[in-house]
């Protein structure tokens, strides 16, 4: 008993390459935990820049940039000062794009990103910027779609944008709710990829679904 | 038991051995204000922290020895500076610099008002154009709701600060546009020929412009074309004067794009229902086809072709001033050839350059005559009656080039420089008592050279020199045009600009006396502005001189002179009212000039004291309609009627008053059914608009009869305009390829 627990000990001082990935899967572990908590409190910038040291140390994983993005691109939707938006969301795209870059491929969760940041630009100016941006951010949920049919977060973007769109553009609370019932479905059958692969989106769904009644 | 005990204390040595050192401090700016946000950490490692509202900051590291704390925060420099950690506490405070970045930095602003579709807030754009309700869609006319420029409305161009609409000129993708107005007409004040569609962007400069223009003594405005379209799109209008049909065309990896158009406008229709005060007897008729191409030639590189070719004519006939048994017929046939070819690219990463070149050739054909009341041709001999018979063919073609280098140094700090160069051919043919045939050609070169210097994200500097040089003239002119930009924090900034402006006289006065000088005009100005996403507010003040203006009397000579002062506020507000944009332009100008056959210095009549516009713009939703409604309001112009003594061999002013105030509410009404319709590929746009709703009466200046015993008053062709037309868009929804070539 006595050896094993010194052999264990001895392991725990000993571990570099564990304790390296070991150490990577519970700082992001931790960090993920406190997204669920930061609509609430405004903890976005503070995640992505720990997401951002994250990926800046660990060089070759993009799940850190890719959250990186994700919590600067809700940072970005969440500011009130719209004259600050256009700045954060180029910060997101910067991420993503280090993310896309490591990634090797696009992928479905990295379209979801991107469709968000056109989101944010659009939001700085509707009316003029509708042309323009809210292309986009359609483009990129049509190519999550298309990337990865069972991702639920494009499905749920979606019906959010429908959601915030006025009736007699074709939007509203009625059209966005099959649409929200959808993804509540699919969040039910996903299975993330890995072990840190995203996971958000079931509870707005949820919030989004309530709204709908 | 043992074994947790046994693992606890290799902990406690594992901590030991890397032992923490709590960091912690305060993130600031250059001014000592906290920022929030910033990222402070260690590189190659996850620890760190983000500064609070405070801007303060702590966090522990396990890290040892010397390494390097970075400090990260948008819109700041990265900091970076090695530290020694040894496990005491750390008290690091730091200081952030601003980055350098368009968004946030001071601009320079004095007398200009930039337009475009960038991310930077903008003041007018096409769409703005497009729905400004007094516009019609013309450039020019929603220009003119901006402060600065007057409402004239019997003379085409842009009156800008007491300057008349020759001394303003009009670029397109950096090169001078000749005519960029239809052909004069007299008394009636013509569109500009080009579709603000076409534009991207557009500078508006009621004076101070920048050194890479020339050759304008009041402003410039300055339109940049479109780059790559968002897709592939065949167009089709139809409205109450005419038929238009396009297509553009845009590849799949949006590199290459090109189109043409055509559209016929033909006013008789609306004529027969809408009467006019002139009699029509050669109703307006347009043909303008244009045609363009964009390639993407590297990355970063880019060619632009547009081109138009128009064909016009109108013959209208107004009373005889001299005589009632007579009247005037007037006509014109006029072919407009325009093209312009540039191409941008980047060398390396601080250079760009700029190549633009452009070619248009102008035919008016006009014809006047005497008639009398069966419309038959009158010959009198003697004056006045001899002049009023007469034909010109006025024929003018214009060839240019012009390249710009620009050497970028760090944040936005920048080096333009470059030269152009104008050969113009003007060929002048005009009948009457007498054969005249002139033909005058004008080699013009100007080299020009502009720096932006960023003293600090707060305080800009343009500093930029021109040196031109006219073969008609034979003579050259080297320029000054300086501004200075300053930001008082989230205030404003405040910017001041001075320049000196040289313009050639006009080829009709060239072609009497090719001996005359550059007209020169001083401006001064002070501005300041406030700009956020929602809200602009402007403010400036202006002086202007003017010197060696070109005086007709007792011969053509360069001793006119004169001045303009000028305060003038702009507020535009898209905030305070939900859905509804809508903005107060405000102009006081005090001016008087001695020019042409003035017999000394006077108030000139295109110049009214007090000018203002306000422009309402509404969205409505539910109905899917914008409703725009624009109101602008003058104070009587002064007229004159001059008189040639012979016995002092001097004009003199016989009669002079003010016209009435200038009123005019418009309206117009866009309704888009197809908006936001999903994957909806036709968008149409119907639109119905209605200038000088309330019928108010316009009226613009005097005409005299020869011998000064009548006037006629000077007044537009109706005193209502009304439009209704409905424009389809059929795009090519090509989303579904981009898919599957990104995939």
């Amino acid at each position: 008993m006595k050896k094993l627990a010194l052999f264990f000990a001895f392991a725990l001082l000993a571990l570099g390459g564990f304790a390296q990935s070991a150490k990577y899967t519970a700082a992001m572990q931790a960090q993920i935990a406190q997204l669920a908590t930061a609509y609430s409190n405004n903890g976005f910038p503070a995640l992505a820049n720990s997401f951002e040291r994250i990926g800046d140390a660990e060089k070759t994983q993009w799940l850190p940039y890719y959250y990186a993005a994700y919590a600067t691109v809700m940072s970005a939707l969440m500011e009130q000062d719209k004259s600050k938006t256009d700045a954060i969301a180029d910060k997101a795209e910067l991420l993503i794009n280090k993310a896309e870059s490591l990634a090797g491929a696009p992928n479905s969760e990295l379209y979801v990103i991107k469709s968000m940041i056109a989101t944010a630009h659009l939001q700085v100016d509707p009316q003029n910027r509708w042309m323009q941006y809210g292309q986009v951010s359609a483009d990129n949920i049509e190519k999550a779609k298309q990337a990865d049919p069972t991702n639920p977060r494009p499905v749920y973007l979606e019906g959010q944008s429908k959601f915030f769109t006025p009736e007699s553009f074709g939007g509203g609370k009625a059209v966005a709710k099959p649409i929200f019932e959808k993804a509540l479905a699919m969040f039910s059958n996903f299975k993330a990829a890995g072990e840190l692969y995203p996971t958000w989106g079931k509870e707005s769904t949820d919030y989004f679904l309530s709204q709908c009644k | 038991m043992r074994f947790i005990f046994l693992v606890v204390v290799c902990l406690g040595c594992l901590a030991a051995a890397n032992a923490q050192t709590q960091v912690s401090g305060q993130v600031t700016d250059k001014a000592g204000k906290p920022v929030r946000g910033a990222s402070v950490g260690i590189k190659d490692s996850y620890d760190g922290a983000t500064s609070d509202s405070t801007g303060h900051y702590r966090f522990t590291t396990e890290e040892k020895g010397m390494q390097q704390v970075i400090v990260s925060c948008i819109g700041y420099q990265l900091w970076e500076r090695p530290v020694a950690f040894g496990g005491s506490a750390l008290v690091l405070d730091i200081r952030l610099k601003e980055q350098a970045s368009e968004l946030k930095a001071v601009v320079v602003t004095a007398g200009s008002f930039e337009a475009s579709d960038s991310k930077r807030t903008t003041v007018l754009n096409s769409i703005d154009v497009a729905t400004t309700a007094s516009a019609n869609a013309d450039i020019t006319a929603a220009i003119r709701t901006l402060p600065g420029a007057q409402q004239v409305g019997e003379k085409e161009g842009l009156f800008i600060r007491g300057g008349s609409g020759e001394e303003a000129k009009v670029f397109i993708d950096g090169t001078l546009v000749n005519n960029y107005f239809y052909s004069a007409v007299p008394d009636i004040s013509q569109r500009g020929r080009f579709s603000p569609f076409i534009f991207k962007g557009t500078v508006f400069s009621s004076g101070g412009y920048s050194a890479l223009y020339g050759q304008a003594l009041s402003g410039a405005l300055i339109l940049e074309t479109i780059d790559m379209p968002e897709r592939s799109e065949a167009s089709l209008g139809v409205s109450s004067v005419g038929l238009s049909g396009g297509y553009q065309y845009l590849n799949n990896k949006k590199t290459f794009s090109g189109g043409a158009s055509y559209a016929y406008t033909n006013l008789l229709p609306y004529f027969a229902l809408v009467k006019q005060r002139v009699d029509y007897f050669k109703v307006p008729a347009y043909h303008g086809a244009d045609a363009n191409f964009r390639w993407k030639t590297s990355k970063t590189g880019l060619l632009k072709f547009y081109g138009t070719f128009q064909a016009n004519q109108l013959g209208l006939r107004t009373a005889d001033i001299d005589s009632a048994a007579l009247k005037n017929a007037f006509s014109l046939n006029n072919y407009n050839l325009y093209g312009n070819l540039s191409w941008r690219e980047k060398l390396g990463d601080n250079w760009r350059i700029y190549i633009g070149s452009s070619f248009s050739t102008n035919r008016d054909d006009i014809q006047n005559q005497l008639q009398n009341h069966q419309n038959e041709k009158q010959e009198i001999a003697g004056l006045p009656w001899n002049i009023k018979t007469f034909n010109a063919l006025v024929k003018g073609s214009l060839a240019q080039a012009k390249a710009v280098l620009e050497r970028k140094f760090g944040g936005l700090t920048a080096l333009r420089f470059g030269g152009e160069y104008q050969y113009f051919h003007d060929d002048l043919s005009y009948y009457d008592t007498l054969a005249r045939h002139n033909i005058i050609n004008d080699h013009f070169k100007a080299a020009f050279a502009e720096a932006d210097i960023y003293v600090t994200n707060n305080l800009a500097a343009k500093v930029g020199t021109r040196v031109e040089h006219s073969s008609l003239l034979d003579k050259a002119n080297l320029v000054p045009r300086l501004s200075l930009a300053y930001r008082l924090g989230n205030l404003g900034q405040a910017s001041l600009a001075y320049g000196i402006f040289y313009q050639k006289p006009e080829k009709t006065q060239l072609v009497i006396d090719p001996g005359l000088s550059y007209t020169r005009a001083s401006h001064y100005i002070a501005n300041f502005q406030k700009v956020t996403a929602t809200r602009t507010l402007r403010i400036e003040a202006f002086y202007k001189k003017y010197e060696d203006l070109v005086k007709t009397y007792p011969v053509l000579n360069n001793n006119g002179y004169g001045y303009a002062k000028g305060a003038e506020l702009f507020w535009r507000d898209k905030k305070t009212v939900k859905n509804v944009d809508y903005w107060i332009s405000y102009s006081f100008l005090d001016t008087k000039r001695d020019y042409l056959n003035y017999p000394y210095s006077l108030t000139p009549n295109f110049a009214a004291k007090h000018t203002a516009s306000l422009v309402v713009k509404r969205f409505f939703t539910d109905w899917k309609t914008q409703i725009n409604a624009s109101y602008s309001f003058a104070t009587g112009r002064p007229y004159y009627g001059f008189r040639y003594d012979a016995g002092t061999a001097k004009y003199e002013v016989f009669d002079q008053g003010d016209t009435p105030p200038y009123n005019n509410l418009s309206l117009s009404i866009n309704y888009l059914p197809n908006i936001g319709k999903q994957n909806s590929k036709t968008f149409v746009v119907w639109v119905l608009s209605v200038n000088n709703v309330l019928n108010q009466r316009q009226l613009y200046n005097y005409n005299y009869s020869y011998n000064g015993m009548i006037r006629q008053p000077v007044r537009p062709p109706a005193n209502q305009f009304f439009f209704i037309g409905c424009f389809f868009s059929f795009g090519v929804d090509r989303s579904q390829d981009i898919i599957n070539s990104n995939l």
